[in-house]
């Protein structure tokens, strides 16, 4: 296990991580491993997030070292799309039984990898490690070590049990795996000034495909994608790129910045969702090209191809853009889809009611005032019960999520349209801007909505309407009553790392006279861990006007 | 009949098999306000929740005890704790099941031992229920950590009862295996209520997981049969239990109470449903209604026009055992042979099937075993082997991510055997291939004989 404390070290120290870089030295030494709730947790592991990291490399045998619960429960469910081989849809597990776990699991791990390469002859295998071979201390490392010598082929360990935190540490475990193992060890053919690599980019229902013609007429080529549609022989030639783009900073910063430091390739981050943000990451990839070598004239050919897509796209629109006119928006995602599809449905002429900031950093929600002004609704996390109340109180006509929320959406019979990583549509670049429109377009005019909102003919209410009224009524009691609304407002849970109630940061601003955030985080811990609540006690203070004890505003505050 | 085998591969390539945590939490989602809890890391409870989300396609309730690194070497008693009472005070349920999986199994947290403890501490929990079965990850499987569930349930929440006391002569428990559907068991129920009679149904997912939509929002499973439901099945007057994986729990009822049983292996086929509605009329002392009748009556005449079509097909199934039994038995019947079977783990049937050779392993088995095969019948998973093979593909068993009503699918009694005839031999006949005049053509050099009589003249 030493190599792998020492890898999440290594992840938590990264300089290109904005989030880390906040932290004070101790904190940071503590990392992403907040404790997660038991009882109150939900999401993937690590092994989870680097097997997602990783599966899109689509030629070589991605085997799981473990029991089946790990890969039998799970294989299968990425829509990442491959233009070649499908070896990375075959699920290859060691499956370990007891006696693997008495007796340990490398001489079957060894094994295994033996009876891929003799079958399916991949050019590499990659083993991931998980929580009940970490447990028995298998070393995944030799076993991977003797076996890539005994087979002459690379065999690749990413260790990364499950218990050792959450998806997103996992997805940077996976990057350091292939930045000691797989990048750099091979040649590409030839090179060209127009090299470049995309990073954190994993092919969703081919979105990759929706922007690859863009740069190919530009005569730019993907020298590798990391890891969408990539090809093992692509990602060890990766570092002869000229210049990369950081497409999920969240996921992959890891990869992109130590591709800088070790090979010199620059990076920058971009969206290809929204059409001004499509258009922007294309300026940023020739600029960076040029920077680096390129002719002058790339710029011209982009500007001129810019005009051109923008003006099929608008046109795309156009058609929609009379429908959906002051139709609203609930956007229920995470990270950098926070901003990104706030600008893209905005271009189409829809208004949002709210977004959630989930897994958002601080530069992501200033994006998103920036794009929609001050008063933002964001929304932190939520219960079912209130994102109902959210889509019933803002009006909204339909919401965009990612798939585990559907279901409020369904069952409260409201349009739904799923913009994470289950859906079969690609929304990436302009056409696929277009598409994301007509897709909504579709989901607000099916005349099924009308039907299934209509009563049994035998039924005195519906549970709509009931869930109103139960709705209304705690309003009402809070209304009635300031103490109680006083005591629900307190009783918010504002840091989730550190279990830290509203009440207690409000009581510590007041009792210490506290004027800044890093105050409230010195007095309070709130904030220490994840540091995704900084906005919200930002928020506190900035609204001390409106809580503190005496103040006029603060009863009418609570009735709203 | 058959030779059971094990793979004698060191690597799974494509596994059929699920782990046995997620077929415990199934079962316990087929109680009433209940919560499911992984004594495990996240992505144990992750990987789980999707797969049933994307199966059911309906919200899943699955908490996890978050084992970190650190947890997981020390024990997991805190957090098991912690996960308790969050969930007692956030989402308030009837009964916490909790389930070990391979990484608390393998650090041997003495769940038993903890559940104690928890209890001594914390009386304000006393309402509610926590059952706890053990079910590591690394040994059996779906069906397996199902059976152990509802055994365990039997024998921790069924009240025992006084000899002397008053059976309901209404009452029928009704156990069914992981492999029966929420549609499955809206079947029984009705055939069961066509008698007269009332079933409860241990765990009852026709209540939590058959797909409608729910007269509130609630964090916990929706549905299904409550506590008190249990507790009072020492009272029915008998148990069916439905596929040989029910026989332990079937037999912890009958000790615990003194109901006796019957088992049906499989409820698809004409025979077994004649046997399971002659037992309903026994136990009901009605005559059989003429709905049920004219169902039998529409089988008997599906099976005539089918069996064309099922006739000398050779069928690969891959499947859990009580599944495999259940459809390898109902394919002979209309004349099929199975021809490549595989499961997932052992059971007393597997012998028993008509064919050559059952094999424990993973689906890259049955694709080679397939090679010949005119249907290919598994889980969603073998899309990718069928489209390969190029022979039709009968989806069914968990997990069924891509097609809609997984949950409904219906395969037993009259009617579901009626349908499942009609959807099977519809998909022989879809993939006959049309003659062309090309299609019996002679090879090249033979030439055509109407040439060589010409050359003769």
């Amino acid at each position: 296990m030493s190599s792998v404390s020492s890898k999440i070290q290594d992840v938590f120290n990264e300089p290109g991580c904005g989030k880390n870089q906040g932290k004070s030295e101790k904190e940071r030494k503590k990392g992403c491993t907040k404790q997660l709730q038991p009882g109150g947790a939900a999401g993937g592991c690590a092994f989870d997030g680097a097997k997602i990291a990783l599966q899109p490399i689509t030629d070589v045998a991605h085997l799981v070292h473990g029991p089946i619960a790990c890969e039998g429960n799970s294989w299968d469910n990425r829509g990442s799309k491959s233009s070649g081989s499908n070896l990375w849809r075959t699920g290859f597990t060691t499956d370990i039984n007891e006696t693997d776990v008495v007796f340990g699991g490398e001489k079957r791990l060894y094994k295994s990898v033996k009876e891929i390469i003799e079958k399916y002859d991949p050019p590499a295998v990659f083993v991931y490690q998980t929580c009940v071979p970490a447990m028995i201390g298998d070393d995944i490392d030799a076993v991977c070590k003797a076996a890539s010598k005994k087979f002459g082929k690379p065999v690749i360990p990413v260790n990364s049990p499950g218990f050792v935190g959450p998806k997103n540490l996992g997805n940077k475990l996976a990057g350091e795996a292939i930045l000691d193992h797989v990048i750099g060890t091979e040649e590409p053919e030839y090179t060209t000034p127009y090299d470049i690599n995309i990073i954190g980019e994993y092919n969703l229902s081919g979105e990759l495909w929706q922007v690859k013609p863009l740069l190919d007429e530009l005569g730019i080529r993907i020298l590798c994608c990391i890891s969408g549609d990539a090809k093992y022989h692509d990602v060890a030639c990766s570092h002869r790129a000229k210049a990369a783009m950081m497409v999920c900073s969240k996921s992959m910063i890891n990869i992109a910045r130590k591709m800088e430091e070790r090979y010199g390739i620059p990076f920058f981050e971009g969206s290809f969702y929204g059409i001004e943000d499509t258009s922007d990451a294309l300026r940023e990839i020739s600029q960076f090209l040029i920077e680096r070598g390129a002719p002058a004239e790339l710029m011209e050919r982009t500007e001129a191809l810019i005009a051109r897509e923008e003006a099929r796209a608008w046109a795309g629109i156009e058609p929609y853009k009379q429908r959906l006119a002051g139709k609203k928006v609930l956007l229920i995602t995470g990270g950098v889809k926070s901003w990104s599809v706030v600008a893209a449905l905005q271009e189409a002429g829809l208004e949002l009611v709210g977004t959630s900031v989930k897994k958002s950093t601080k530069e992501d929600k200033e994006r998103i005032k920036e794009l929609m002004g001050e008063d933002a609704h964001m929304i932190d996390d939520m219960s079912p019960r209130e994102m109902y109340k959210m889509l019933k109180d803002a009006k909204a006509d339909i919401m965009l999520s990612g798939g585990r929320s559907q279901f409020i959406a369904l069952k409260a019979k409201m349009p739904w349209l799923d913009i994470n990583q289950e859906r079969h549509h690609a929304y990436m670049g302009y056409v696929g801007m277009v598409e994301l429109v007509k897709e909504i377009d579709k989901a607000l005019a099916n005349p099924v909505w009308e039907q299934v909102r209509k009563r049994a003919p035998w039924e005195e209410t519906t549970w709509e309407e009931r869930a109103d009224a139960a709705i209304a009524a705690e309003a009402a009691a809070l209304a009635a009553d300031p103490e109680l609304a006083k005591a629900q407002r307190r009783s918010a849970r504002i840091c989730k790392c550190k279990a830290v109630d509203r009440g207690a940061i409000e009581d510590a601003i007041l009792e210490h006279g506290l004027d800044s955030v890093e105050a409230v985080t010195e007095r309070t811990h709130a904030g220490s861990g994840c540091t995704g609540c900084t906005g919200t006690i930002a928020g506190i203070l900035d609204s001390i006007e409106d809580w503190r004890p005496g103040s006029v505003n603060e009863p009418a505050k609570q009735a709203a | 009949m058959a030779k059971v085998t094990h793979t004698q591969k060191a690597c799974a390539v494509n596994p059929l098999k699920m782990s046995q945590p997620i077929g415990s939490a199934l079962a316990f989602m087929g109680i009433k306000n209940c919560m499911p809890l992984f004594h495990g890391s996240q992505g144990c409870t992750s990987f789980g929740l999707v797969l049933f989300v994307r199966h059911f396609k309906e919200a899943i309730p699955l908490q996890t005890t978050a084992m970190s690194e650190v947890a997981t070497v020390l024990g997991g008693l805190e957090n098991v704790e912690q996960a308790i009472v969050t969930i007692a005070n956030r989402q308030k349920p009837s009964i916490i099941g909790i389930s070990s999986t391979g990484v608390t199994e393998t650090k041997g947290d003495d769940v038993d031992g903890y559940l104690k403890l928890i209890r001594e501490k914390h009386p304000e929990l006393d309402h509610i229920a926590l059952v706890y079965v053990s079910t590591p990850d690394f040994k059996d499987a779906f069906q397996d950590g199902w059976a152990k569930t509802v055994t365990r349930m039997i024998e921790q929440l069924v009240e025992p009862v006084p000899a002397d006391a008053v059976r309901d002569p209404a009452k029928v428990n009704l156990l069914p295996g992981a492999h029966v559907t929420p549609g499955d068991l809206d079947e029984l129920r009705d055939l069961i209520e066509a008698f007269g009679m009332e079933p409860v149904i241990l765990p009852d997912l026709s209540g939590s997981l058959d797909g409608h939509v729910p007269d509130d929002f609630t964090p916990t499973t929706i549905g299904g049969i409550g506590l008190e439901e249990i507790a009072a099945m020492g009272l029915s007057r008998h148990t069916i239990a439905v596929g040989e994986q029910m026989r332990p729990a079937a037999e912890a009822m009958e000790k615990k109470t003194g109901v006796p049983y019957t088992l049906f292996d499989r409820l698809t086929g004409l025979e077994v449903n004649d046997e399971f509605i002659t037992l309903l009329a026994g136990l009901s002392g009605r005559p059989v209604p003429n709905k049920i009748k004219r169902q039998r009556s529409q089988l008997v005449d599906a099976m005539l026009d089918g069996h064309f079509h099922f006739g000398g097909k050779r069928i690969a199934i891959g499947a859990e055992p009580d599944l495999l039994w259940t459809l390898s038995g109902w394919f002979r019947e209309l004349g099929a042979e199975v021809a490549a079977a595989v499961t997932t783990t052992e059971s007393p049937l597997l012998e028993r099937i008509a064919t050559a050779e059952v094999l424990i392993g993973d689906l890259e088995d049955l694709e080679k075993r397939a090679a010949d095969c005119d249907l290919l019948v598994t889980h969603s998973h073998g899309r990718q082997a069928a489209e390969r093979l190029a022979i039709p593909f009968y989806r069914i068993g968990i997990p069924m991510f891509d097609r809609l009503g997984a949950a409904h699918q219906t395969i037993v009694g009259y009617r579901g055997t009626r349908d499942l005839i009609f959807e099977i031999g519809n998909m022989f006949i879809a993939s006959g291939h049309e003659p062309n005049p090309g299609t019996w053509s002679l090879p090249e050099e033979t030439g055509h004989v109407g040439e060589k009589a010409l050359a003769a003249h």
